[in-house]
């Protein structure tokens, strides 16, 4: 779907932009909202570029910047730290040979930090796009990364 | 161990298919809102008051005064809303996830008799951007609500019609908080109204609206069918009802355990499987980031909004963060202060720079040569002034996990290694 396509689906009235912000950047290969987008996305409400901009910068699940192909969200919550969260997000940092807020040079995974997921029976938690994963180690890290790399193989 | 969970809330929670209405109607619901149908939405409100039913988001406030606040406000304005807050960003909080993912009806149906209750035609369930189950879930039951009669033109016959959309949040805690929670519903950036106006006199597109949590909502169904009298005999005189708690942490089967309450921190910390692998209790923080550590001498502690309140700790939203022996409150803290700079919105000055500030001084406390009593004073004194001060609760937070944290661990936070 184009552009104008997924935008002309919602009614011109601003309490619909975080639908149609979350729409277009679904919609795109690189999980990000383009300038061309938000543009778009002004004119059909009848709002300032500037509105639509500042909205978008806002939220956090909202990127302006291009991403990977599997958003990895980590949880960083103080249920997800106190059960050492951070020994996984050292093991993703170094399976995937970036840094956090940073993506593969394959462009396959961005590497985000994320508030409470709400899976605290089973933390320390992960999200790759929509899928929840739980009780996590670095041995479950190397397997689930593994399974996203084959699939892009084939 | 003797105590045992009294599932109200969660009675279909796991043994029906929430996937499918016709399970819940044959589990009895949908009987409140028939019920309620045939009552003033007067004495719909009347009942929720007369339950004590108090909001489970947090705050703990009569939901019954609530409802007949919105319900009185404003006689000229064309339209009410209801506003269903399943926002769940509290650190260490997972019941409204559960309500939806497990028995998305209830709490639909609990948003109806809401509705109904202040005469609004138009409810929208706002609910946080990662919860991707819980969407799926609500959008299929409203779906089938509509197809069954509960929603659209003329429910049940009554002549009252109701329209319920989903809204998608994005990654805000702060839009959790309710007059936020409008500005986003308007397609705005998540930054706080100033309050009064409360929503009840001027929320969503400037109409009286009703914001209820979801766990709040899926109390509504039980009340209206079994009556005040039965609501009654779980809980306290002055919290009644069940209280669905997410207990996480050091302790061996972490999961959410829906008890009545005044059950003490203890018998709930036995009902999760105790203490990990034997360990020693040393901390819990409740409530989430914006609630307060309390140490083992409150183990005895019944959980009531008031008992907790006056013992200087919180219910909140019912979450409870177990710590053990070795866990250092220092890193916990930390991650809290951390989190609040990050959901701090900047509109308003004392939480922008204090939320940056804490951080900062936090980070001294691990590295100072000098005086780390003072600092942790300090920082104490600064959150006091950002409670003064801030805004909205985001900025009158911070002064929660601290100060608790000082009281009870004080010396640990002031010792030269963390």
């Amino acid at each position: 779907m184009s552009t104008q396509e997924i935008i002309q689906q919602f009614e011109p009235k601003q309490h619909n932009l975080l639908h149609i912000l979350h729409a277009l950047q679904d919609a795109h290969p690189e999980n990000y909202i383009t300038e061309e987008a938000l543009e778009a996305a002004a004119g059909h409400l009848g709002v300032t570029k500037s509105t639509v901009y500042g909205v978008a910068r806002y939220y956090t699940m909202f990127s302006l910047k291009p991403r990977g192909k599997h958003i990895i969200r980590v949880c960083a919550s103080p249920v997800c730290e106190l059960l050492h969260v951070n020994d996984i997000i050292a093991a993703l940092e170094e399976e995937l040979s970036i840094k956090t807020g940073e993506t593969t040079k394959d462009g396959l995974f961005t590497l985000e930090l994320s508030e409470c997921l709400g899976q605290c029976q089973e933390a320390p938690s992960m999200m790759i796009n929509d899928k929840i994963f739980n009780n996590l180690t670095s041995a479950r890290i190397r397997e689930v990364i593994q399974s996203f790399k084959d699939e892009a193989r084939k | 161990m003797s105590i045992q969970e009294t599932r109200i809330v969660l009675k279909n929670a796991g043994k029906i298919n929430p996937l499918s209405i016709d399970d819940y109607i044959r589990a009895g619901g949908y009987a409140g809102l028939r019920k309620a149908l045939q009552m003033n939405p007067a004495d719909v409100i009347d009942e929720l008051m007369e339950a004590g039913l108090r909001g489970r988001g947090g705050a703990g406030f009569s939901t019954g005064m609530k409802q007949k606040f919105t319900s009185e406000s404003c006689q000229r304005c064309p339209q009410r809303y209801v506003v269903v807050n399943a926002d769940e960003g509290e650190p260490g909080t997972f019941k409204d996830r559960i309500i939806m993912e497990q028995d998305p009806h209830l709490y639909l149906e609990g948003t109806i008799i809401a509705a109904w209750a202040i005469q609004a035609t138009q409810a929208y369930i706002y609910i946080r951007g990662e919860y991707h189950e819980s969407i799926d879930k609500t959008q299929k039951a409203i779906e089938d609500a509509y197809a069954a009669g509960f929603l659209g033109k003329n429910i049940l016959g009554s002549g009252f019609d109701l329209d319920v959309e989903i809204r998608l949040g994005a990654g805000s805690y702060l839009c959790g908080e309710e007059l936020t929670m409008l500005e986003s519903l308007e397609g705005k950036r998540g930054n706080p109204r100033i309050k009064p106006p409360f929503p009840a006199e001027k929320g969503v597109f400037g109409m009286p609206t009703l914001v209820n949590n979801v766990e709040t909502l899926a109390n509504a169904p039980l009340i209206i069918a079994n009556g005040r009298e039965w609501y009654r005999q779980f809980g306290t005189e002055r919290s009644p009802g069940t209280k669905i708690f997410t207990i996480s942490g050091q302790v061996n089967k972490p999961g959410h355990y829906e008890v009545p309450l005044g059950v003490p921190l203890q018998d709930l910390i036995d009902l999760a499987g105790g203490m990990r692998n034997g360990k020693k209790f040393k901390a819990a923080l409740l409530g989430g980031a914006a609630g307060t550590f309390v140490d083992a001498s409150m183990l005895g502690e019944k959980m009531t909004y008031d008992n907790l309140r006056e013992k200087g700790a919180t219910l909140g939203s019912g979450a409870i963060i177990v710590m053990a022996e070795g866990d250092p409150v220092y890193d916990i803290l930390h991650n809290c202060l951390r989190f609040f700079r990050h959901e701090s919105c900047g509109k308003c000055v004392p939480c922008r720079v204090g939320t940056t500030q804490l951080v900062k001084q936090a980070d001294q406390l691990k590295s100072a040569n000098g005086d780390r009593k003072k600092i942790l004073e300090q920082m104490v004194l600064e959150s006091q002034i950002m409670a003064g001060t801030s805004l909205c609760p985001l900025g009158q937070s911070p002064i929660l996990p601290l100060e608790s944290a000082a009281k009870y661990f004080s010396k640990e936070l002031c010792t030269t290694h963390h």
